[in-house]
C-alpha cells in the first residue's frame, strides 16, 4: 500500500536545540524544510537545561579552544573522539555569538559582553585553575534557546508538523536513507515524508529507567528508528545519573541539600556515607555517593517495602535553613515525594538524566557505520545531532554545559553537511515499492493483537529490570541476569496490546509505539554494559575497577540483529592538535 | 473527537515536573470539570514550561481569578 506522501528536501525529526538549529541552517538557505515534533517545538526537553553554553569565550579571564578541548577528553574519560571535540570547542564561541545576534537574552557583564558563570570540570591552562565558560540565560538557558530557535525558524519559513511522530526510517537497496514514515496524532494518518536528506534530533531514552529525570517524552524514537533499519547503536552502556532523584518520581534534588548539611541513611538509620568516605562522607563525589547508594541496595540495606531507596535526611536542619538556603526543595519533597522534609527524610535513589550514546556520526553530523574495513563509512542522506548522536564529543562521560554546545555546534554543522549533499545530489530519489511496508506492518500488528500484554506493565518490567540491573553501579551476576531479562522483556513489546483503536489523539498508540523504541535502547544498554568489562567514565562496574586502555579503549557498536556487538577505535588524532593521550583521570 | 485525548496529550511536555502533575490533575480533576474551567485549564497548557511551573510551584500568581482558581486546583494536586 502506497502512502500519502510529502516531499521536501530535508526532514528534520525533533524540534528540540539540535533540530531547531539544524532546520534554520537549512531554511536560510533556501531549502525546503519539514520538521515533525511529538509536542510544540518549545516544550521539548531542551528547556530543562539550566546550566549553560560552554564556550571559551574568555569574557572572564583567559580562555581557549584547547582548554575547553582538554577538560573535555578528560571529562570523556578518553573515549570521546578527540577530532570531533577540537571541532566542537572551536566552533562553540561562533555559535553562541550567532545565538547572542539571533537575540538570545544572554547574562551580560558590565561591560555588555555575555556573563560566564563557572561550572565544574572546566579549567585554564589543562587542569590549573577553574574558568567561568558558561553562556547562560539566568537559570533558563535552554529555555531562552528554544524560544529564540523557533522564532528565527518561523521567520525562515521552516515548516513545523507539530503533534506528529516519525515511526520508521526509509532506506532503499543501497542503503541510502530517503525519508521517514509518520503519523498525524490528530488524524492518526500515517504519511510518508519524501526526503532527499533526513536529520535525527529525537534527543535521549533517559525514560527507559525507572529512576529518569527526563520527560516523557524521551523515549529514543530516534535511535528506535535507525536501530529498526540497520544503523548500529553507539557506547549505548554510558549513562549519565545523578545521585539524588525523588525516588518514583526522578525530579532532582540539588546536591546543595547535602552541602548544608543534609545526608543519606539506610533502612538502619545508619550514615553509611561515613563507611565509604570517612573524610568527604555525604560530600564525597557524584559517583562515590552514587556507588555507595546502590552497594547499601544491592546488599539489602534500601529502605522501603521493596528496600529499593535510600533516606535523605535534612529536618535537622530546621525550617528557617531549609527555606532560605534550599528554595524549592519543600515544595518538591511535598509534591513528589509526599513528605515535608523539615519533619521526614526524603527518600532517594541514584536516578539517570543524560544519554552519552546514540546513533555514530562523524563530526559533520553524517551518519556511520562500518562497512568492510573502515569502521565509519557515511550512509548517504542520513544525519543526526544532539543527544540522539554520538558523535561522539563526551566519550564515557558528559562535562556540564557542553550538552547545549553539542547540539548548537553539531546542529548547525549537520545542516552545512546537509546543504553541500543536496548541491551535489539533485533531486529525489524513487521511493522502494515497500518504503511503508514496516510500518505498516508495526501498526497493523498492534492494532490485530489479541490476548496481549498491557503496555504499562511491559514498560514498568522494563524500566525495573534496567534500574535494578545495569543502574549507576553495575554488578557482572546483576548484568548477565539482566541481560536474559530484557531479552524477555523484548519478547513481551512484540505482543502488546491496545483496547482503543480510535484514530484520533490515541495516546495508547502513541505509547505503545514509543516503547517499541524504548526496548531496542534498553537493550543495547544492557547488553554494551554487560561486555565492556572495565570501568570508565559513567561506566562503574564492581567487578573491575579500573580503565582498562590496552583492552577497552574503543567505542561498542550494537546491532539490533541479535544483539550482535562490534567495535571500533577512538579516534585520538585530532584536527590540528596534539593527542591528549590517556591518564588517570582525576580532580 | 475525542477531547480529553487531545488534552491528555497537551500535558506532555519538556519539564518532568510539568508530566507529574497534569499527568495526576488529568487523572484525578479532569473529569470533574465544568466546560469553562476545561476551556481556561487548555489556555494554562499554552504557557511556557517554565511559566506553568513557576504558578505550580507557587513562585507566581495570575491577576485573573478564574485563571488563578485552576493554579490553585493545579497546587493542590
Amino acid at each position: 500500500m502506497a502512502l500519502p506522501t510529502r516531499k521536501f528536501d530535508a526532514v528534520v525529526v525533533g524540534a528540540g536545540g539540535a533540530g531547531l538549529r539544524a532546520a534554520l541552517q537549512l531554511s536560510e538557505a533556501g531549502l525546503k524544510v519539514g520538521v515533525l515534533s511529538k509536542v510544540f517545538p518549545t516544550r521539548s526537553h531542551t528547556v530543562a537545561a539550566q546550566g549553560g553554553i560552554g564556550a571559551s569565550l574568555g569574557n572572564m579571564g583567559d580562555d581557549s579552544w584547547l582548554w575547553h578541548m582538554y577538560d573535555t577528553v578528560k571529562g570523556s574519560d578518553y573515549l570521546g573522539d578527540q577530532d570531533a571535540i577540537e571541532f566542537m570547542c572551536r566552533m562553540a564561541p561562533e555559535v553562541v555569538y550567532e545565538l547572542e545576534h539571533f537575540g538570545m537574552p544572554f547574562d551580560r557583564n558590565n561591560d555588555g559582553t555575555v556573563y560566564q558563570r563557572p561550572f565544574g570540570g572546566h579549567s585554564q591552562n589543562f587542569g590549573e585553575r577553574p574558568v567561568q565558560r558558561s553562556c547562560c540565560a539566568a537559570d533558563r538557558t535552554g529555555h531562552a534557546m528554544l524560544h529564540t530557535l523557533y522564532q528565527r525558524n518561523v521567520r525562515a519559513n521552516t515548516v513545523f508538523f507539530v503533534e506528529w511522530m516519525a515511526l520508521d526510517l526509509v532506506r532503499d537497496a543501497s542503503g541510502q536513507v530517503l525519508g521517514v514514515t509518520a503519523m498525524e496524532m490528530e488524524t492518526g494518518e500515517v504519511w510518508m515524508f519524501h526526503a532527499r536528506a533526513t536529520l535525527f534530533a529525537t534527543g535521549g531514552a533517559g525514560r527507559i529507567f525507572a529512576a529518569s529525570t527526563n520527560a516523557f517524552i524521551n523515549t529514543g524514537d530516534g535511535l528506535g528508528m535507525a536501530a529498526r533499519a540497520g544503523i548500529p547503536l553507539e557506547d549505548m552502556e554510558f549513562w549519565q545519573f545523578h545521585p539524588t532523584g525523588v525516588a518514583g518520581a526522578g525530579v532532582l534534588i540539588t546536591e546543595g541539600v547535602r552541602g548544608e548539611g543534609g545526608y543519606l541513611l539506610n533502612k538502619d538509620g545508619e550514615r553509611f556515607m561515613e563507611r565509604y568516605a570517612p573524610t568527604m562522607k555525604d560530600l564525597a563525589s557524584r559517583d562515590v555517593v552514587s556507588r555507595a547508594m546502590a552497594t547499601e541496595i544491592k546488599e539489602g540495606r534500601g529502605c522501603g517495602k521493596d528496600a529499593d531507596y535510600i533516606l535523605l535526611k535534612l529536618d535537622h536542619l530546621g525550617v528557617d535553613v531549609i527555606e532560605k538556603r534550599l528554595p524549592g526543595i519543600r515544595e518538591i519533597a511535598k509534591k513528589f515525594a509526599n513528605v515535608d522534609p523539615v519533619r521526614d527524610p526524603i527518600p532517594v535513589v541514584p536516578t539517570c538524566h543524560y544519554q552519552m550514546g546514540g546513533i555514530p556520526t562523524n563530526y559533520h553530523g553524517e551518519v556511520v557505520v562500518p562497512a568492510g574495513d573502515d569502521p565509519a563509512v557515511v550512509v548517504p542522506g542520513f544525519y543526526a545531532a544532539g543527544e540522539c548522536a554520538c558523535a561522539s564529543v563526551h566519550g564515557a562521560n558528559r562535562l556540564g554545559t557542553n550538552s547545549l554546545t553539542d547540539l548548537l555546534v553539531f546542529g548547525k554543522a549537520s545542516g552545512n553537511r546537509v546543504i553541500e549533499f543536496l548541491r551535489e545530489n539533485p533531486g529525489h530519489k524513487d521511493l522502494p515499492a515497500d518504503a511503508a511496508e514496516r510500518t505498516l506492518a508495526r501498526l497493523a500488528r498492534l492494532d490485530g493483537q489479541t490476548g496481549g500484554e498491557s503496555v504499562h506493565e511491559v514498560g514498568a518490567a522494563m524500566r525495573r529490570t534496567m534500574q535494578a540491573h545495569c543502574g549507576v553501579f553495575r554488578f557482572p551476576d546483576m548484568l548477565t541476569e539482566g541481560v536474559e531479562q530484557i531479552r524477555a522483556v523484548s519478547e513481551r513489546v512484540k505482543r502488546t496490546e491496545i483496547k482503543d483503536k480510535s484514530r484520533t489523539f490515541n495516546t495508547a498508540r502513541v505509547e505503545a509505539l514509543e516503547l517499541e523504541n524504548l526496548i531496542e535502547v534498553a537493550r543495547a544498554t544492557m547488553v554494551s554494559a554487560e561486555a565492556r568489562q572495565e570501568s570508565r567514565g559513567a561506566h562503574d562496574r564492581a567487578d573491575h575497577h579500573q580503565r582498562d586502555d590496552v583492552n577497552w579503549l574503543k567505542h561498542t557498536l550494537w546491532y539490533r540483529d541479535d544483539d550482535r556487538l562490534d567495535y571500533k577505535p577512538v579516534k585520538m588524532k585530532p584536527l590540528t592538535a596534539e593527542t591528549f593521550e590517556p591518564k588517570v583521570r582525576s580532580y | 473527537m475525542s477531547d480529553v485525548d487531545r488534552v491528555r496529550w497537551r500535558c506532555r511536555r519538556g519539564l518532568l515536573e510539568l508530566d507529574l502533575i497534569l499527568t495526576r490533575f488529568m487523572e484525578s480533576r479532569y473529569g470533574a470539570l465544568a466546560p469553562r474551567e476545561r476551556d481556561i485549564f487548555l489556555g494554562l497548557l499554552e504557557l511556557a514550561d517554565n511559566e506553568l511551573w513557576d504558578l505550580i510551584a507557587g513562585r507566581m500568581d495570575l491577576p485573573e481569578a478564574d485563571r488563578q482558581a485552576m493554579v490553585d486546583q493545579l497546587r493542590a494536586v
